[in-house]
């Protein structure tokens, strides 16, 4: 091991790594190896602090992210519904520099050489690495909605599918919305991020309106046949809970935007002027995955091998959450970027190690939606991989759903929140 | 031979022969047994903790006596004791897996 980590100092500035880790004993003088992550969030944040973790310091981890802040996803929705703040969702990075040593560049990977092994940001900065580990998340496919490519459009019609300025702007859009008004969203055909996140986003803007609106409605406008996620928890909530308040509609792929009257124009179904009007547009994954040319699938989504996330298509090229290729039963969440995330920096270690991954990774997935402020319906799953199928298979008998929305799981989806963020970031 | 540094805690610990009784059954010849306790552990951090220490509203699951573990993965397997998710993941784990992350966690330090 020792000649291996000399091996190691001739590419990756062991100088640097030393100064930078002054606090680290176990680290030795010497890198075992440079891994850039680009993208801090659940995949990108998890993978950076266990890379550094699980390798006592010894790999040089360098994460590449635009954003001052991490913003959540997941809870984000409850900022719409006004039971919690974006500061409520809001987490620093600083522990991954402070108490892991990981190098945090504030900036936007523009371009991938996975024969340089390189990365450059938009500063103009390069970056080398033995292996990359892309989090890219989704961008959306503005193409397929030519009205909403501009920045003007894009401020009328909100997406508000990455936490941040967009779920603050929406929240104000909804206060700003007088009583007896329409919100009404539109839900992509799947794959897309989060599938139950449009849902209980109605479930949210509802329990607003229940509250301070109760003559407004909220109209969920879904591309796909039918509820993508906890469907029978989510009709009953809309039944029962927001009777008279929430109406879905299947079937709604979204044509065209007229943006000045907020107007959704559907392929087979009437035209509808709400006055929120929040399009979920089509998505696929992050740019710098097609800079990184790791997007295999549709034209869309990035085929990795389970066993490390590695790039079936790009060598030392790995790629984590909403932006893979998803085996069946496998969400686009939060908690399973998480997973990829492990699953990924223990292969990584192994592979800059000169050794094989683990060929028995499992990933778990659980996902609260909350209903109401308080109350929570679940839906979990496990994935084991499956050696013949070479793809994560999810266990029959495992998993499933609350039998019924309630508060117990509201505590446990805030207890979740706070033990993910702690668990990526902290 | 860096592989060397997990085991030697655990055995400091008293719990080298339940680690390695543990390891032997599923576990592929290419995975190191330390790593694999490790990796199935990391499975339950999202919830738990990273490294088993919850930090609110979860069980900390680092420093538990790695039979009481066992037993409480094995009762939500079978059913025997109730939950909202566990007794659904619980289900997702093979008993040799469970052997794995609870030896991994019994050799975590408790939280304070």
């Amino acid at each position: 091991m020792k000649t291996m980590r000399r091996d190691f100092l001739k590419v990756s500035g062991a100088a640097a790594l030393a100064a930078a880790l002054p606090g680290c004993a176990t680290t030795g003088s010497g890198s075992a190896g440079r891994v850039v992550v680009v993208g801090g969030g659940y995949g990108g944040a998890t993978a950076a602090k266990y890379l550094r973790m699980w390798s006592n310091g010894s790999v040089d981890v360098t994460l590449v992210e635009p954003n001052p802040q991490f913003v959540s996803c997941p809870i984000s929705n409850l900022v719409l519904g006004g039971s919690k703040t974006i500061a409520d969702v809001t987490v620093s990075y600083d522990n991954l520099v402070r108490r892991h040593g990981v190098k945090l560049v504030k900036d936007t990977a523009v371009g991938v050489d996975p024969d340089k092994r390189t990365v450059t940001l938009a500063s103009g900065q390069v970056l080398g690495f033995d292996r990359l580990i892309l989090s890219p998340g989704i961008d959306f496919m503005y193409e397929q909605l030519k009205v909403l490519e501009s920045a003007d459009a894009q401020a009328r019609v909100l997406h508000s599918w990455k936490a941040g300025p967009q779920t603050v702007a929406l929240r104000r859009q909804l206060e700003a919305m007088p009583d007896g008004g329409v919100y009404a969203i539109t839900i992509p055909v799947a794959p897309y991020r989060c599938p139950p996140g449009p849902y209980e986003r109605a479930c949210q803007v509802a329990w607003y309106f229940k509250q301070k609106k109760p003559k407004s409605k909220v109209l969920i406008l879904d591309g796909n046949p039918d509820v993508t996620s906890k469907a029978g928890l989510f009709k009953k909530a809309w039944a029962e809970e927001y009777k008279g308040i929430v109406e879905y509609r299947p079937n709604h792929v979204l044509t065209d935007v007229d943006v000045r009257t907020l107007t959704a124009k559907f392929e087979t179904a009437d035209d509808v002027k709400a006055d929120v009007l929040n399009v979920l547009p089509p998505q696929r994954a992050g740019t710098i995955a097609r800079a990184a040319g790791v997007i295999t699938a549709n034209n869309r989504w990035c085929e990795v091998d389970f066993l490390t996330f590695e790039s079936t298509k790009v060598k030392n090229v790995h790629v984590l959450g909403d932006a893979i290729q998803i085996a069946p039963a496998m969400p686009k969440s939060g908690h399973m970027a998480n997973q990829h995330a492990k699953v990924c920096a223990a292969a990584v270690l192994e592979l800059l190690a000169g050794r094989a991954a683990s060929p028995t990774p499992v990933l778990t997935n659980t996902c609260y939606s909350f209903i109401t402020d308080k109350d929570v319906v679940h839906v979990a799953s496990v994935h084991q991989y499956d050696a013949e199928k070479k793809t994560m298979v999810a266990v029959q008998g495992a998993g499933g759903l609350s039998p019924a929305m309630n508060a117990l799981e509201g505590t446990y989806a805030f207890a979740w929140a706070q033990n993910i963020w702690a668990d990526a970031l902290a | 031979m860096p592989r060397c540094a997990r085991p030697l805690l655990i055995a400091a610990r008293g719990f080298a022969a339940a680690l390695c009784g543990a390891i032997a059954a599923p576990a592929a010849a290419q995975s190191p047994p330390a790593e694999l306790g490790r990796n199935l552990a990391a499975t339950c951090a999202n919830c738990h903790g990273t490294g088993g220490v919850s930090v609110g509203g979860t069980v900390s699951l680092a420093g538990s006596p790695k039979a009481d573990l066992v037993a409480r993965m094995q009762d939500f397997k079978a059913g025997r004791r109730t939950g909202t998710i566990m007794p659904q993941l619980a289900k997702g784990y093979t008993d040799p897996q469970i052997e794995a992350l609870a030896a991994w966690f019994a050799a975590q330090k408790a939280p304070q």
